[in-house]
């Protein structure tokens, strides 16, 4: 009986070849697009994984924690909630299993050299172990050093990127530019990095941290803002003391700052924190893609149902033959609705082909990283039967509840 | 199908008992059989007759269980048809019922030798496999002179071929009763005839046979006449022209 009612189904799949294909279009389309989707948004945050894993290993980010007080805020204590250079200095001299400690502070200004100017870069102030915590190599030139910061020198490193917008084919090495007010001497370039967790690397450029503290602090801001850092980054010497080690911090910072550990006004937190607060944004975009392609899905099977409906109607006089040589309603309904499943699940099987195919073609072509999840597939291909079903059930009982009389006057 | 069926007392094959049937269009109530009761044995060949509208169709329709009685009560062999569901009446098409129609109602798409298996698909008990119901469906095409058609598709064949196919179909799962309404009403004389001396054949052989015509001179291979007239039996008569069956 199976072997019949898909052999009938198919029969009737097959008689309007052209119809079926295009009938399959909507669901063809719905998964492949799912399983697309899913498949470059999976590659997004594989990337995004990767690409901060090559900021160094084994590290630590101490920040200010978003607070209702915010930055610069008094504790009722009196000690201020700011992170510190200090703060940087006590704990590389206090806290046990650290390689190295570097700390960031970031102003926004114009930078100038001869007639070519840049607005709004990123300048960093910074300490001499930059480059080998964060996985930074220099291209052209030196990175600061101990003494640069020591005499606080008018010195600069380019990102890239901005070394090319501000110089062009010249080497910059030696050159003068103007960063707000203040005339610095590039001693270096760094070598090509790219956009990391939202952060243009190339487009950026390093000065020593004490000339960010004199030259850089608006006036207005210096008396309370003082030596005050943005983050401070620690390199823990590996995985197994990194629990340890946060402890230790947090142990450190409570008391420097007079907190208790449950109100600290820090956080610290760890790359894979960082990787998996990344990992959210695409994650709900990734989810997002799946809504929009199901609801492909969804149309692929009002599609179905259009094509069924015809079909019942087109047919008629057909259904009323087979009633009167003994078919039952259930016999037509499930041969309508085994040919609505067949629609939906060969549409299903050709989306799968298409969705892999065209992931792999995108790997391929080099302008997209695709990953297939596996889940993808399975949720696609069951998604196309369950629209198969859904869509299919109206029009098969549609059939089914026929008059066998008025089925074979129907012209 | 020998003659075997036929026996001194043979049993009743339908029993009609004051069966109305009333189609509602709106307000208006069209009443196309007025408590009309039959009584029809097995291995029995009985022609109907009467006018356009008459409710010859009606009354075959509900002998095939293609419709239900308004009122009334209908037994093919011993079952009470009336009280059935739509699965129900399908199994009892399926299983006891031929039907011939007076436009084939072959499908189209489907060759000789498809349309004749078509009941067997749906038959539920005594399947037998795929390769004896091939056989058996050529020996039923060969039966009505199909011989050589089994892949001929309808629209490829004459109107009496077709009517000859849709015969070899009401034949495959042996069915109780064989009912033909107006059979020989699309053809011309010859392929008419043709037709006729296949019924009156099966007839020999011990069917029984319900069939509608508008031709007296088919009527005559009949044994009985039924005349309806407004969804009334109007008259009935025995023929002796026919060949006897019984006694
Ligand atoms: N589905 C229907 N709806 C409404 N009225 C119907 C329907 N079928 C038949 N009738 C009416 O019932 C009456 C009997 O119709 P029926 O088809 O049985 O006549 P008939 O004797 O077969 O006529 P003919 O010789 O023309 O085939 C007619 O008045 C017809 O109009
Ligand atoms: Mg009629």
């Amino acid at each position: 009986m199976i072997g019949e009612v898909l052999q009938i189904a198919w029969e009737g799949v097959s008689r309007n070849k052209l119809r079926s294909l295009l009938t399959m279009l909507g669901v063809i389309i719905g998964v492949a697009a799912v399983i697309i989707m899913v498949a470059v948004s999976a590659g997004t945050e594989a990337t995004i994984a990767d690409r901060i894993e090559t900021l160094g290993t084994n590290l630590l980010f101490v920040s200010q924690a978003f607070s209702a007080a915010g930055p610069g805020a008094r504790q009722p204590g009196g000690s201020s909630n700011d992170l510190t250079y200090d703060d940087a200095l006590a704990i590389r001299s206090s806290v046990k299993n650290i390689t190295g400690v570097l700390v960031e502070r970031n102003s926004t200004l114009a930078v100038k050299a001869g007639n070519v100017s840049s607005d709004g870069v990123t300048v960093v102030g910074t300490t001499i172990d930059y480059p080998e915590i964060r996985g930074l190599t220099v291209a052209q030139g030196r990175f600061l050093t101990q003494k640069d910061l020591d005499n606080t020198a008018k010195v600069a490193v380019l990102g890239y990127s901005l070394a090319q917008d501000l110089f062009g084919e010249e080497n910059p090495v030696g050159q003068k530019i103007t960063v707000g007010t203040v005339k610095l001497y590039v001693m270096g370039v760094m070598e090509e990095k790219g956009v990391v967790a939202n952060t243009d690397y190339d487009a950026r450029m390093y000065v020593p941290i004490s000339l960010m503290f004199e030259k850089f602090t608006p006036a207005m801001f210096a008396r309370f803002a003082g030596n005050m850092v943005n983050t401070i980054t620690v390199q823990v010497e590996n995985q197994e003391v990194m629990d340890g080690v946060i402890t230790q911090i947090e142990i450190l910072l409570a008391k420097r700052h007079d907190a208790t550990m449950e109100d600290l006004p820090f956080t610290v937190r760890t790359q894979q924190e960082i990787i998996d607060t990344q990992a959210a944004t695409t994650e709900s975009f990734r989810s997002l893609l799946a809504w929009v392609a199901a609801v492909s899905l969804v149309v692929g099977g009002i599609g179905i149902m259009n094509i069924m409906l015809v079909s019942v109607t087109e047919r008629t006089r057909e259904i009323g033959i087979r009633q009167a040589t003994g078919a039952t309603p259930g016999d037509i309904r499930w041969q309508f609705l085994t040919e609505a499943l067949m629609l939906s699940l060969t549409g299903g099987l050709l989306g799968v082909v298409g969705g892999v195919g065209g992931s792999w073609l995108f790997n391929q072509l080099g302008s997209m990283r695709t990953v297939l999840v596996p889940n993808s597939i399975l949720l696609a291909f069951g998604s196309a039967a369950a629209v198969g079903i859904f869509f299919g059930f109206y029009p098969a009982n549609k059939a089914a509840q026929l008059d066998p009389i008025e089925a074979l006057r129907h012209e | 199908m020998t003659a075997d069926a036929v026996t001194d007392t043979p049993e009743t094959i339908i029993e009609v008992n004051e069966m109305t049937k009333v189609y509602k269009m709106g307000d208006v109530q069209v009443v196309a059989l007025d408590g009309i009761s039959l009584h029809i044995r097995a291995g029995e060949f009985v022609a109907i007759m009467g006018p356009s509208g008459s409710g010859k169709s009606t009354l075959m329709n509900i002998l095939g269980c293609l419709d239900r009685p308004t009122k009334g009560s209908y037994c093919l062999a011993g079952q009470d048809i009336s009280r059935m569901n739509r699965s129900q009446l399908a199994h009892i098409r399926g299983k006891k019922i031929g039907f011939i129609f007076q436009s084939y109602n072959l499908l189209p798409q489907a060759t000789a030798l498809q349309n004749v298996l078509l009941p067997m698909v749906y038959r539920r008990n005594g399947r037998i496999s795929q390769k004896e119901r091939q056989t058996l469906a050529r020996s039923t095409l060969a039966a009505v002179g199909l011989t050589d058609r089994e892949k001929h598709r309808p629209k490829e064949m004459s109107g009496g071929q077709q009517q000859r196919m849709a015969i070899a179909r009401a034949l495959i799962n042996d069915p109780a009763l064989i009912l033909a309404d107006e059979p020989t009403g699309n053809l011309d004389s010859r392929s008419g005839k043709e037709i006729m001396e296949i019924l009156h054949s099966l007839h020999e052989r011990g069917r029984t046979i319900v069939m509608i015509t508008h031709d007296a001179e088919n009527a005559g291979h009949a044994q009985r006449v039924i005349h309806l007239r407004d969804g009334r039996v109007a008259q009935e008569s025995v023929q002796s022209t026919a060949i006897p069956v019984e006694g």
